[in-house]
């Protein structure tokens, strides 16, 4: 730990401890921003959404077709693995559910795909029953770019990694596989909860 | 924000690298396994906010060199470069 | 083998704050006393940190404002909207307060008087840092290659070092200094009064037959848009040198 810096306390809204934060995490009041590469710039009639499994295409739905798809409203925390949380963001999204209904598929984990190189997995459970969203608005407006808009996974109960930016699909697997962070080091699973940072944790 | 905000130069990551390598490392070359570019590490694409350091190639975005810090240890991944090419170090 | 000790690495020490100095409203420098401080080249930077009671960190790098022939140490801080440590190395740090330091850091993005060519430096808001240390280091060596800085700033009061840029462009063998000011100007200005662009590089930079060094340094997509502004101008890439600053700027 590093010299204490008389009168320092950083941006942290508030060092109280709340029953909503998971271990380990404070408040902050902006949205910061993360990104381990550059901002896509997808025009939005080349964007496509589409359902593999590690075979085939099973579905796919150009902007118009996905935003055509009912969607929800949505109020939840997030937690970022690199410590801070929100309470209460509020986005709107079209659940997993909602996606993958009428699929025929065996899988028992996901793949998110997102533009560039940026994949990230999760059980299959994880992502039905209203636990998982790609979302395409937040705090009532459209999502922005650096936030990974023009859609990105929303899977609140895990840290945030986990909620791709730029996703562009998901690929049904037979098993687990690590996307970019779980390849790094980072949990498999991702339970703040269980403080679930590291593989290992 | 607009367009790349969060893109750094290599020379960001100078300190963390300099914590581990006994010299400065913006100066040392490293070669992309994806379009085969090699450059002084100052020269590349830096992201720092994120869980891990990612350097990516400033010619074609692959992902030339990974750092994260785990629990005290700091664990360096190349997963699309050659190689990283230094000079002697020495006292200037 | 009669080679000088190898530099170990970088580590954390601590620097004692000496003076401080307002640049303007949201700027300030800050001088510091670092024992055992091994010297620096112009356009390396430092990595702050500040460690709050609980153990929260917070750590960003700052440019070396000073002249590697000063005496003093000094860094230029410019207060960013929410951010968390320029708040408070402009806001709250006092003189007599200690300051966790790494450094001097980073190879690539610096200038020595004896290097050949003419000089350009291209300078977004608060980018100013590392190039003005350059031109510090310039003066004190005596330096006769040619030099030329064009600076973006928003307004003439938010121009940093603006009295010693004066000074420095007045002296004999002192660089070119060319401003543009890209929200408000001053009564009677003549100068630039829009941001950097193609026409303005061709206007004011160097001709690339006399092959030039260049540094561009600022937010983001100010260094992004100028070194790409200066490589269709037909700038050799690696000829320009880039620090960028981030969204907000350093």
């Amino acid at each position: 730990m590093g010299y204490i810096s008389r009168g320092f306390r950083g941006k942290r809204a508030s060092d109280r401890e709340d029953a909503r934060l998971p271990p380990g995490q404070y408040l902050v009041d902006g949205f910061p921003v993360l990104s381990a590469g550059p901002t896509p710039h997808t025009p939005l009639d080349e964007w496509t959404f589409a359902i593999e499994d590690e075979t085939t295409q099973l579905r796919t739905w150009s902007w118009e077709q996905f935003r055509a798809l009912p969607s929800e409203d949505i109020r939840v925390d997030i937690h970022c693995v690199t410590k801070w949380s929100k309470l209460d963001t509020t986005w709107v999204g079209v659940s997993i559910d909602t996606l993958l209904e009428g699929v025929e598929h065996h899988a028992t984990h996901v793949l998110a795909i997102s533009e560039g190189d940026y994949t990230t997995n999760l059980p299959l459970e994880d992502v039905l029953d209203g636990q998982a969203w790609v979302a395409f608005a937040y705090d009532g407006q459209p999502l922005e770019a650096e936030h990974g808009g023009p859609a990105r996974l929303l899977v609140p109960h895990l840290y945030f990694w986990k909620s791709a930016k730029w996703v562009r699909g998901l690929r049904l697997m037979d098993h687990d596989e690590p996307g970019f962070w779980e390849s790094y080091g980072y949990h498999i699973y991702g339970d703040p909860w269980r403080e679930q940072r590291y593989a290992g944790d | 924000m607009e367009g790349e905000a969060l893109r750094l130069d290599g020379n960001a990551i100078a300190g963390t690298l300099g914590g581990m390598f006994v010299q400065d490392m913006t100066e040392a070359r490293i070669a992309c396994k994806g379009c085969g570019n090699v450059e002084p590490v100052g020269a590349e694409h830096a992201y720092v906010q994120a869980p891990g350091i990612v350097l990516r190639c400033s010619h074609c975005d692959e992902a030339l060199l990974v750092m994260t810090r785990t629990a005290g240890r700091h664990r360096i991944w190349f997963p699309r470069s050659h190689w990283l090419e230094m000079g002697e170090p020495t006292d200037s | 083998m009669a080679r000088a000790a190898v530099r170990g690495r970088l580590n954390w020490t601590l620097g004692e704050v000496v003076e401080l100095i307002d640049e303007t409203p949201r700027v300030r420098t800050i001088f510091l006393e670092v024992p055992e401080w091994p010297g620096h080249r112009a356009g390396q930077h430092v990595d702050v940190r500040l460690t709050a009671e609980d153990g929260y960190q917070a750590q960003r790098s700052y440019s070396i404002a000073s002249a590697p022939e000063d005496g003093r140490l000094a860094i230029t801080v410019e207060r960013l909207p929410d951010g968390e440590v320029s708040e408070y190395l402009v806001g709250e740090l006092r003189r007599g307060d200690k300051l966790e330091l790494r450094g001097p850091i980073g190879g690539y993005f610096v200038w020595e008087a004896r290097s050949d060519g003419p000089l350009l430096l291209v300078a977004g808001g608060s980018g100013i840092v590392p190039l003005m240390c350059m031109l510090r280091h310039r003066r004190a060596s005596d330096g006769t290659v040619g030099a030329r800085l064009l600076y973006s700033s928003r307004s003439w009061d938010e121009v940093i070092y603006r009295d010693e840029l004066e000074r420095l462009a007045a002296g004999s063998n002192g660089p070119e200094v060319i401003h543009t000011l890209t929200r408000s100007q001053p009564p009677g200005w003549k100068g630039y009064a829009r941001r950097v662009d193609g026409a303005m590089l061709a206007e004011a930079a160097w001709a690339t037959a006399s092959m030039p060094m260049t540094f561009v340094c600022g937010p983001t997509s100010f260094v992004e848009s100028v070194a790409g502004g200066l490589v269709l101008l037909g700038y050799p890439s690696n000829t320009v040198k880039t620090e960028r600053f981030g969204p907000t700027g350093g």
